[in-house]
């Protein structure tokens, strides 16, 4: 039996009935056709599929749609404002954080979530918290590079509103 | 020729945009009208006989649209061909059922389809139905499965032996061995280079649509190169080559396992036109573990001889190279062709004797993985060497340079028959040296291990073959296929360009790096060219991405392409400024009379020309495009010097890899920070092989490490930065003077790596471990409980 889920994506409300076992990462694909988010394993363990979920990251491979019930999700589609892209964007983009592009968004929204805990993170820093995102392409070298660049934006950024506000 | 402005920028890639917003198509990505979906039903035996398939009750679950078993596909599609029949070898091609008739033969091998009209309804039928197995005792080991009395995988295949290949000379090997008995040392190795698994981000995926009414075939595939698809999905379903197109999207990666055209693809084809709407079938993970290829294992004897003040003279050796299986689309030309040709890699080892055994196995099949047999061969090449300086006590990196081929030896033809482009080994090697600053770490060495952790360098002085190549070499080695390349530069009537290349990149950035190449070559602006690949219905026939050739040799095609597109406007520019041809000069896009610049025609005015046609030159043709198939002369050639430094902790076993430099020459260098990032790719790739990961099968068949949290795919904490750097020695033959990158990380890395571990456990009497070094390995080693490692 079908069940209800209302979810706000990206800042857009959508209501559906969808079946309790359908997977939160099959309810962006294939439902919302929000198809940014990528699927890479089965196991939790490639990160392909890391979106936001009320501002944390999750692997929404892991979640059933009907527990994203209520929530505020922002998946890749969602970075870029006002065609703006957003600094982790810009940062992968100069520092060629990607090759295949597939792990890229999940790297991404997992690089938000770091940087919005940590915004000033050592090289360590950000490959430990990379752990739960597998790229088979870059060897992750550009990816670090990409989230300090990220990083300098952000805090640029921040400073700029502080002084402002 | 006019300076370049492009070639060798550091230009941030076009293809991003898209790909760091969520609007790039992946396979999975797609919903034609109608879609439906297919789970394939695979054997969990390693070798056992089909009793009975029962399909009623997923017949009869409601949303299944179609269900068939390998007697459904019989004399319907036909058997799953391999494309290298490597000569001299009394090759076995034993038939692959896309859908097992009466046999499975390996985990993952597929029985059946179930097409339903979503994907959790395909799997709740696949679930239903009822296959009845008569399981069969089956091995897994290449060396077993050759033993008298092992299970026979194939009839017609005795011992499981695919093929016996070969080469070198036997008469003066065994002299040169006599000799080093006599007056100087042999030293000898059982080397094992483990299974690993691909792992490309995005599994394999297909959609595959069929128009009843044209006839048409259209498959949307994760493939490396569609018009290798377009020729075996042809031959196999039985659909006309013109009549398929085979599109490849975005590709989330592929290092070789989106090379092969596996059954899969034929049976989701097979299924589309039996049912009138489109398929797709994207494999999940564990699926991809057991029905995606597999890489390396090889198991390997190997000696060299050398006289005692280092120079190594001959080198012998015999390989045990698991297939699998099946034969997987180039299986025979990976651990033969692409292996046992650059054993002595980048020494003048004038002799050689070598053997490979292909063996079939009840296992996944093995093909080519980013590397593809060069990798197998540098990790023996440089693990041996550096045995050599351990029994002469002198420092490896002097025994590597005495054995360099010098450099004005090139072109060098090897012992193996190869000739060699060009090659400057020193300076690499003392470039790495100097920047891992290597005396200071020998002294340091020199002081003992520092709160039980113990220093180890390793050293990988690669050569690698690349740029593949040229068709005549590849038909004389069995290759079922042309390795030319083919390009296409198209001007359109506003000034603006689309190059289309037969390559078919999937993430190494040639939409960006063949873009500079245009833009050098027609003076313009780089936004205003688009690069095609990818569509067989758009593209002219191209051999694909692999072995690092895209830009060997799909770029030689685009530059040439670029040459006659400039050469037709050269043509018209004259016509439109009233001067005799050679009278024009072109720099940057402009083309004017010599000595008049101020009176020029723009590429653009003149390419308007060409398709107003109002007032041609005579004899030329209205347009302007122009193609090129090249076909390369050689193989290309890249080498250089990787160092790895590690500390070794004694009483845990931890390998802690401290520092990674890389120096590579790839021969010119179009766009440094897409060939950064190759090499650090390619690295990652290399040194988790040394050190984490590895494919394990229990002895009845089972798949050990089949899910993503069994295999050890490594991530961004279990690395140091790395330290690139390069030297350049173009290739002499390449029109580009490139040589290729896509592969040297994963080929120089792994024994680098090995290396340094064994360098850094020198103390403890241990010569040779074997890989992953993970700490249970290196501690056994260390505390005695793996004796036969240790010196005599």
């Amino acid at each position: 039996m079908k069940r209800p889920v209302k979810v706000t994506v990206n800042g857009v409300a959508h209501s559906h009935e969808v079946e309790p076992r359908l997977l939160l990462v099959h309810l962006l694909r294939d439902v919302l056709g929000l198809t940014g988010t990528h699927v890479g394993c089965d196991t939790s363990n490639c990160g392909a599929c890391t979106i936001l979920m009320n501002g944390k990251a999750i692997k929404s491979c892991t979640l059933l749609a009907v527990q994203a019930d209520g929530a505020s999700l922002m998946t890749v589609e969602g970075l870029a404002q006002d065609g703006n892209l957003h600094p982790i964007q810009e940062g992968f983009w100069e520092e060629h954080g990607l090759q295949c592009g597939f792990c890229t968004p999940g790297m991404m929204m997992t690089a938000l979530d770091l940087l919005q805990r940590t915004p000033d993170p050592t090289e360590q820093q950000i490959r430990m918290g990379l752990e739960g995102n597998l790229c088979r392409c870059t060897g992750y070298q550009h990816i670090v590079n990409s989230i300090q660049h990220a990083a300098r934006k952000m805090r640029g950024a921040g400073a700029k509103a502080g002084r402002s506000a | 020729m006019a300076v370049s402005k492009l070639f060798g920028a550091k230009i941030k890639r076009r293809e991003d945009p898209r790909l760091i917003t969520g609007k790039a198509t992946y396979t999975d990505d797609l919903q034609p009208a109608g879609l439906t979906h297919a789970q394939i039903i695979r054997s969990p035996h390693a070798y056992a006989r089909i009793k009975r398939i029962d399909v009623e009750a997923a017949r009869r679950h409601p949303g299944v649209v179609a269900i068939f078993t390998g007697k459904d596909l019989q004399g319907k599609i036909n058997p799953i061909p391999t494309a290298w029949l490597i000569p001299n070898s009394d090759l076995k091609t034993p038939p692959h059922p896309a859908l097992a008739v009466d046999t499975v033969r390996y985990v993952g091998d597929g029985v059946a389809v179930v097409v339903a009209e979503d994907r959790y309804t395909a799997r709740d039928a696949a679930g239903l139905v009822r296959v009845e197995y008569e399981p069969l005792p089956a091995v897994v080991d290449q060396q077993k499965a050759m033993e008298r009395g092992a299970p026979q995988i194939h009839t017609d295949v005795p011992g499981n032996l695919a093929f016996k290949w070969g080469l070198g000379n036997a008469e003066a090997t065994t002299a040169a061995f006599k000799a080093a008995e006599r007056d100087g040392i042999v030293v000898s190795q059982h080397f094992v280079n483990q299974r690993l698994i691909p792992n490309a981000i995005e599994t394999r995926s297909v959609v595959a649509q069929y128009n009843s009414g044209s006839g048409e075939l259209t498959a949307w595939y994760t493939t490396q190169n569609p018009h290798i698809a377009r020729f075996l999905m042809s031959v196999v379903t039985g659909v006309p080559e013109h009549k398929v197109r085979i599109i490849a999207p975005e590709v989330g990666g592929g290092f070789g396992s989106k090379i092969p055209f596996y059954a899969d693809e034929a049976i989701v084809a097979f299924c589309a036109k039996a049912i009138g709407r489109p398929v797709k079938w994207t494999e999940d993970r564990s699926e991809n573990y057991h029905s995606t290829i597999h890489g390396r294992d090889h198991i390997t004897d190997l000696e060299v001889a050398a006289t005692r003040d280092g120079m190594v003279t001959a080198l012998r050796g015999k390989t045990w190279a698991n297939l699998g299986a099946y034969l997987s689309t180039a299986a025979p030309g990976v651990p033969t062709i692409l292996h046992g040709l650059m054993l002595t890699g980048c020494y003048t080892i004038p002799n050689i004797e070598y053997v490979v055994y292909g063996v079939f196995t009840n296992t996944t099949p093995v093909d080519a993985y980013r590397g593809a047999g060069r990798p197998e061969a540098t990790y023996l090449i440089e693990r041996i060497v550096d045995l050599v300086a351990a029994q002469l006590k002198m420092d490896p990196a002097e025994v590597r340079r005495k054995n360099f081929i010098p450099k004005d030896k090139f072109p060098y033809t090897t012992a193996e028959g190869l000739a060699y482009d060009s090659g400057d080994y020193g300076p690499a090697l003392d470039k790495a040296l100097a920047m891992v600053d290597y005396t200071r770490l020998r002294n340091e060495q020199k002081r003992g291990p520092k709160g039980g952790k113990h220093l180890g360098v390793g050293l990988s002085t690669y050569v690698e073959i690349c740029g593949l190549g040229p068709s005549a070499v590849a038909g004389a080695v069995g290759f079922q296929g042309g390795l030319w390349e083919s390009a296409v530069v198209r001007m359109h009537p506003t000034g603006k360009a689309t190059a289309f290349t037969g390559a078919s990149p999937h993430g190494q950035g040639e939409e960006t790096t063949f873009a500079q190449i245009v833009a050098d070559e027609l003076g313009l602006p780089i936004d205003d060219i688009e690069v095609v690949h990818g569509d067989t219905a758009q593209i002219p026939m191209g051999w694909g991405t692999y072995g690092s050739r895209t830009t060997v040799v799909g770029g030689a095609a685009l530059v040439l392409a670029a040459r006659r597109v400039r050469e037709k406007a050269t043509k018209i520019a004259a016509h439109m400024l009233e001067a005799a041809e050679k009278d024009v000069v072109f720099d940057q896009g402009r083309f004017y009379v010599r000595g008049s610049p101020d009176r020029a025609k723009t590429i653009q005015e003149v390419t308007l020309q060409a398709y107003l046609a109002w007032n041609l030159p005579q004899g030329v043709e209205p347009s302007l495009e122009a193609s090129a198939f090249y076909d390369p002369s050689n193989f290309t050639f890249p080498f250089g010097t990787h160092i790895a430094v590690v500390e070794v902790d004694g009483e845990t076993g931890q390998v802690d890899l401290k520092r990674y430099v890389a120096v590579d020459d790839c021969g010119r260098v179009i766009n440094p920070l897409i060939v950064d990032g190759q090499v650090h790719g390619g690295l990652v790739q290399g040194i988790a092989q040394a050190l984490y990961e590895g494919a394990a099968y229990s002895p009845d068949g089972q798949l050990l490490t089949g899910t993503m949290a069994d295999y050890a795919v490594p991530k961004a904490h279990m690395f140091p930065h790395f330290a690139t750097d390069r030297t350049e020695t173009p290739s002499p033959h390449n029109p580009l003077g490139v040589k290729g990158v896509g592969e040297t990380g994963t080929i120089a890395s792994t024994p680098a790596i090995v290396n340094a571990v064994v360098d850094a456990l020198r103390s403890y009497g241990i010569t040779h471990l074997d890989m992953p070094l993970t700490p249970e390995r290196v501690w056994n080693a260390v505390h005695g409980k793996t004796r036969e490692v240790k010196a005599q």
